[in-house]
């Protein structure tokens, strides 16, 4: 096996879903979820995504394991172009590559057993049979922290925490190299969340996985990646190292997505400048001209309206799309 | 201070088929006239029972089987129905979490907000209207005479949880309770409206309760704060007390399990084991003591009373009885 140091390369992935309006469906409108968006991610790397709730970042995950076809752009996974594989041609790598969901009361069948549940993958990519199949079950039930005799339950007996447990232990059934995670914590209580986010990264360090670490809560991905990309309304608008975005972010966006976090800490809650960002996040079915965060940023300028800002590297490895840049750092 | 509600041993349950859960078992706080105090606790912790309780909201099963709630000097656990409706949305209003489920989809956003105008304080609909837009203005709604007559769907949620909080002032009520009414909404927006809520506070004098699992957010709002677990309070105190003095175990697992946004290093998170009770068969000593890490023999056999650590702060754990061994919080 080869063994690049870029496990996962997008090049300018488009996804545009064509959402019919009006009567009979004439009327085509074109909803431009992801518009034109690169990064890589490295072996063994955390590259977390953030952004506000529509703003194309599940739509990534998805379309990077193929759950969506994409409209434009190529998907190079450990330097093979997996972008317009066929079904068949896509399973083995579908071994390599998994999926944790967000929400674990949905992503379970709840007529199966949870020994079915993380059996499926096994079966389907013919791994085991009989008794082995079932000693691999048991060691993935304990590696996730649960019960051997978990095997013959069924999702509806589990909590949320421990459903999300099954979840990865399905994921890694087929012993794969890279984790797409969406939101795998959100629908938990705080004390799981950090369990879970501990699970995943102990898994990390035993297993040298590669996560795509998909969240809204900015705290839990900069505990949890490497690096950071921050999307508005289907682009990148800044990606950079997890400890640079927080210390040093240079996208307005960003800027204000920061200090709209409540600090659960009451001294920095009080002296803690906040920017407040007007108004909501315009629909990405008409998209705007320019740069789409024009419309809420503080310091938009007449080149905003004109043209879309390219991400450019402002620094070593620091990543900004905004005209401004240096007018405004 | 005064207080605008006492709420003395609350206990609220629901009757199932299986037996009887205990939802809230035995809760007593106050809230002062103008004060913001926030309730935290993780899901199945009783927080929201106990602000339907306060309404007077429950549905079958549930039921409140003792305590008492002294708003303004009545007892609501006593109050007719009748009564009730004189007081909800008048003097005791509502926030709910979902935005998109709680208002009418039949009804403009202007009707909505006129209906308890002219119910409580019987206004004519040419003056209910007059108020209404007002109020929409006051939420900071661009043009509010046109947005008063457009439907719940044409606003989007941030939006929409603005048209609640406008609709909830609107009679101006004594007491605000606020459950969870930021959870739905996007980090930006979310930002919004707790700056809303705390200009509010200080324009109208409205006590407010905050029902929340986000510790950011109460310490963003409230002056003081509740920590529920398993039904009953583990801890209350100001919000300098619960962040840097806590003393009960599940706060200080809380605050660990959290990650701090301006941490340098990286440092591991640490959760707190296990999971909450089962509420069917609670455990008879400290409903905490099963993923406690200092549990005692005590913890499992009585329940821990609370201690006074000062006028205001007090938490429920047998390590704060004077015979008990000195344990520090970790970090």
């Amino acid at each position: 096996m080869s063994r690049n140091k870029v496990l996962l390369q997008v090049n300018s992935l488009k996804k545009y879903f064509h959402i019919s309006r009006g009567f009979f469906g004439g009327d085509k409108t074109v909803l431009k979820a992801v518009d034109d968006v690169s990064f890589h991610i490295n072996r063994g790397e955390t590259l977390g995504l953030v952004g506000e709730s529509g703003c194309g970042k599940t739509t990534i995950g998805r379309t990077i394991i193929k759950l969506y076809e994409a409209t434009a752009g190529s998907i190079v996974f450990d330097g093979q172009d997996i972008t317009h594989l066929s079904q068949t041609e896509m399973l083995p790598y579908r071994k390599r590559m998994q999926m944790i969901f967000q929400d674990p009361y949905a992503s379970l069948n709840s007529r199966m057993t949870v020994g079915d549940i993380i059996g499926e993958p096994i079966d389907i990519h013919n791994i085991a049979k009989g008794q082995e199949r079932k000693e691999i079950i048991q060691e993935l039930l304990n590696k996730v922290g649960l019960n051997s005799e978990h095997a013959n339950r069924y999702p509806h007996e589990f909590s949320g925490g421990q459903r999300q447990r099954i979840g990865i232990a399905r994921a890694l059934a087929v012993q794969p190299e890279f984790i797409i995670c969406d939101e795998p914590i959100s629908a938990l209580d705080v004390s799981i969340q950090a369990q879970v986010v501990n699970l995943l990264e102990d898994l990390q360090n035993d297993l040298g996985l590669t996560y795509l670490f998909i969240a809204h809560d900015l705290s839990m991905v900069k505990h949890i990646s490497n690096r950071v990309g921050v999307m508005y309304l289907g682009k990148l608008a800044e990606l950079t190292t997890s400890k640079e975005l927080y210390k040093k972010p240079l996208h307005p966006y960003t800027k204000a997505l920061l200090s709209a976090i409540p600090v659960p800490d009451p001294k920095t809650a009080d002296s803690k400048q906040r920017i407040i960002l007007e108004g909501d996040v315009p629909s990405p079915m008409n998209p705007l001209s320019g740069c789409r965060f024009r419309t809420r940023c503080p310091y938009a300028g007449n080149i905003c309206s004109e043209t879309v800002p390219e991400l450019q590297e402002v620094e070593s490895g620091h990543w900004v799309a905004c005209h401004l840049v240096h007018k405004i750092n | 201070m005064k207080n605008i509600l006492e709420v003395q041993n609350l206990q609220t349950s629901f009757f199932t088929h299986v037996g009887e859960v205990k939802a809230v078992g035995g809760v007593s706080f106050q809230v002062g006239v103008g004060e913001a105090i926030g309730i935290v606790g993780e899901s199945g912790c009783g927080k929201s029972v106990t602000s339907l309780s306060i309404m007077r909201l429950l549905t079958y099963p549930g039921q409140i089987v003792g305590g008492s709630i002294n708003f303004a000097g009545k007892d609501l656990v006593k109050a007719t129905e009748k009564e009730m409706q004189r007081i909800r949305g008048n003097e005791i209003s509502m926030i709910f979490q979902d935005p998109m489920t709680s208002l009418n989809p039949v009804f403009t956003i202007g009707n909505q907000i006129m209906e308890p105008l002219m119910r409580h304080q019987k206004l004519s609909r040419s003056e209910a209207k007059a108020k209404a837009i007002e109020m929409l203005r006051l939420v900071g709604i661009p043009s509010p005479e046109k947005r008063a007559a457009q439907y719940p769907h044409e606003f989007s949620g941030g939006m929409r949880q603005r048209v609640m909080i406008a609709m909830a002032l609107s009679c101006q009520p004594k007491l605000l309770i606020a459950d969870e009414p930021t959870t739905a909404l996007d980090v930006t927006i979310q930002a919004q409206i707790l700056e809303l809520m705390k200009e509010l506070k200080e324009k109208i004098n409205t006590s407010i309760i905050l029902i929340t699992h986000d510790l950011g957010v109460v310490a963003e709002v409230c002056s003081r704060i509740i920590v529920m677990y398993a039904g009953i309070i583990v801890e209350q105190g100001t919000r300098e007390d619960i962040f840097y003095n806590p003393r009960h175990p599940y706060t200080w697992g809380l605050l660990k399990s959290i990650p701090h946004i301006e941490a340098e290093k990286k440092e591991r998170l640490i959760p707190i084991d296990g999971q909450p009770p089962d509420l069917l068969k609670p455990p008879a000593g400290c409903p905490f003591y099963p993923r406690c890490e200092h549990a005692m023999e005590i913890c499992v056999e009585q329940r821990p009373p609370y201690t006074d650590l000062s006028p205001v702060h007090k938490a429920a754990c047998w390590l704060l009885h004077y015979n008990a061994p000195k344990v520090e919080r970790g970090n």
